[in-house]
């Protein structure tokens, strides 16, 4: 991807962000939630699109990092601004861990290792009440201030945290863009041949799984303080399944794709729920099964996702 | 006579514990020459490769490089050694670009080191100079094969293992690849090549191992062995004298 491809998608990401000058509160939210999970699926696009290794724990590393930042900031009183990287070289730890597995086992064998990592954590945060609250979660969850500036409007939280992913996907850009990046995709396409070019494949899988876990454990202290609460509901091993399908949907090993797909995934039935177009009127009730069989067909006709209609496009011209 | 740079001592190595491909194999390869590793399928040919990259770990004997003991030593090391290992087939990355795929080829060099080092390879290759920013997939198969053996000269290796570069390239294509190892192995490179398409390429090497039942059945110049009338047979998997020396 070119430095030139990307400014349509930062334009069209700041015309997005400036319409939440016209938008209601709850709007707004919607926005902010959008850009707290964007960044566990930027994670996920690395782990899965950027080095092929399959990830069906991603929310773990969401909930990880949510319930770092509300343990710390309400019991403990520490600041937004030190918790966050706690909760960042936490999940990357745990990530390394978890990575582990992907040495050994690939493709459906390692989806089912690291669900039963997501699954561990969900019952990890449910049952230890004296740390997590259980399923009574923690509550009061402040939000952060900036320089003395408090940033606990709704409105002034979804620029924060909007900057936080602008620079979160810089960082990732930059990343994918440098040897790294070129050893994640050799990784992916075959590890036997990077090997024979020398490339690690044990360190590079490991921080595969690390880099994106830490992502999502960024964006789990973003959700603990826009929400103000946690319980282990939000960290279900099917939100890791939302995420990948997000990252599948919008085209995964493609930069934008989990913006697409995040979009789409998390945006598209809520603003089908609450459409006041009279047209669109009966989404209210079936929403859920429009957005099922559109998904369905998505999958069937483009496997590659919604970014890989160029390709097709441009090679229907070509075979032309 | 040049003077072994890999030597196999007595090598048994398998890819499972009950699948044994190299039975007690003892062979050699001379500094600055092509030697050719024949045999019919099954034989080991790649199997000798794949042991000396370190991607199998022998079972017993030994594996030498310039003297040292090297059985089961990793990719990478060797690498830093000298040894670079083509593998069979379409080897390159083909959603990069071919610049990203030469950066790969020398991910283990110093960032300075690299641009120097690319700048070196183009300029043995004009054609891939020429296509540096097109996709991988989109070169034609003899300048993908160039492009392999560009991205393992970056190394500026003694030693290049290649299996079967040959693989899905016109006669011209193969003529001109065999061409290119020879240049390597006149300008002091050791070449240890795997290839089904016998006759051309021991038109252009020094040496050819014939290999049956993962041992060494016939270790002879080059050149004879073109002139050998049975050498399909050979190839095939028909009986052979015994190694020579």
């Amino acid at each position: 991807m070119t430095v030139r491809s990307t400014w349509p998608w930062l334009v069209g990401m700041l015309v997005v962000a400036c319409t939440s000058f016209f938008l209601k509160r709850s709007d707004i939210y919607l926005l902010s939630l959008c850009s707290v999970y964007l960044m566990a699926t930027y994670g996920l696009n690395l782990t899965v699109g950027y080095a092929g290794q399959m990830s069906l724990g991603q929310a773990a590393f969401l909930g990880i990092g949510a319930y770092i930042g509300a343990i710390l900031m309400t019991k403990a009183g520490w600041p937004f601004w030190c918790v966050l990287p706690v909760a960042a070289i936490v999940c990357f730890v745990v990530g390394l861990v978890i990575g582990f597995p992907a040495l050994r086992v690939q493709h459906h064998y390692l989806a089912f290792a690291t669900l039963g990592f997501n699954v561990l954590v969900f019952l990890a945060l449910r049952n230890e009440e004296w740390l997590t609250g259980g399923t009574f979660g923690i509550a009061n969850i402040p939000r952060p201030t900036l320089f003395g500036y408090p940033l606990d409007t709704e409105f002034r939280f979804f620029w924060l945290t909007f900057a936080s992913l602008g620079v979160l996907m810089t960082l990732l850009w930059l990343l994918l863009r440098s040897p790294w990046g070129r050893a994640f995709a050799a990784l992916r396409d075959n590890p036997i041949r990077a090997e024979s070019l020398g490339v690690n494949i044990t360190a590079y899988t490991l921080f595969a799984f690390a880099i994106g876990a830490a992502a999502a454990g960024i964006g789990g202290v973003y959700y603990a303080s826009l929400v103000q609460f946690v319980e282990p509901g939000p960290f279900h091993f099917s939100t890791s399944l939302m995420m990948l399908l997000a990252v599948i949907v919008g085209g995964a090993g493609r930069f934008f794709g989990p913006l697409l797909g995040t979009v789409v995934i998390i945006l598209l039935p809520e603003l089908l729920r609450a459409s006041t177009v009279p047209a669109l009127q009966f989404m209210q009730k079936w929403y859920l099964v429009a957005f099922g069989v559109a998904v369905v067909l998505l999958m069937v006709w483009l496997p590659g996702g919604l970014l890989s209609l160029g390709d097709r496009w441009r090679r229907g011209r070509v075979g032309q | 006579m040049a003077a072994p740079i890999i030597a196999f001592d007595k090598v048994v190595a398998g890819y499972t514990p009950s699948l044994t491909i190299l039975n007690e194999t003892t062979l050699d390869a001379r500094a600055g020459e092509i030697t050719l590793l024949i045999g019919p399928n099954g034989a080991g040919k790649s199997t000798v490769l794949k042991t000396l990259f370190g991607l199998l770990t022998p079972r017993s004997g030994e594996v030498r490089f310039e003297s040292q003991r090297i059985n089961g030593m990793d990719p990478r090391d060797l690498l830093g050694r000298g040894i670079a290992f083509v593998p069979q087939g379409r080897n390159l990355f083909g959603s990069l670009s071919v610049r990203h795929n030469l950066e790969l080829g020398g991910i283990t060099l110093p960032r300075g080191e690299l641009t120097a080092r690319i700048d070196e390879v183009l300029a043995r290759f004009p054609r891939i100079r020429e296509r540096i920013d097109n996709q991988a997939s989109t070169l034609s198969g003899g300048e993908q094969k160039q492009l392999e053996v560009g991205r393992a000269l970056l190394l500026r290796p003694r030693v290049i293992l290649i299996d079967e570069p040959s693989i899905g390239l016109s006669p011209k294509l193969v003529q001109d690849v065999m061409a290119l190892l020879r240049a390597l192995a006149d300008g002091g490179t050791t070449v240890l090549m795997v290839e089904q398409n016998v006759r051309t390429a021991l038109k252009y090497s020094n040496r050819a191992l014939v290999l049956e039942m993962g041992r060494l059945a016939l270790d002879r110049p080059a050149g004879e062995l073109l002139d050998e009338p049975d050498l399909n047979r050979l190839f095939l998997g028909g009986h052979a004298r015994p190694a020579a020396g």
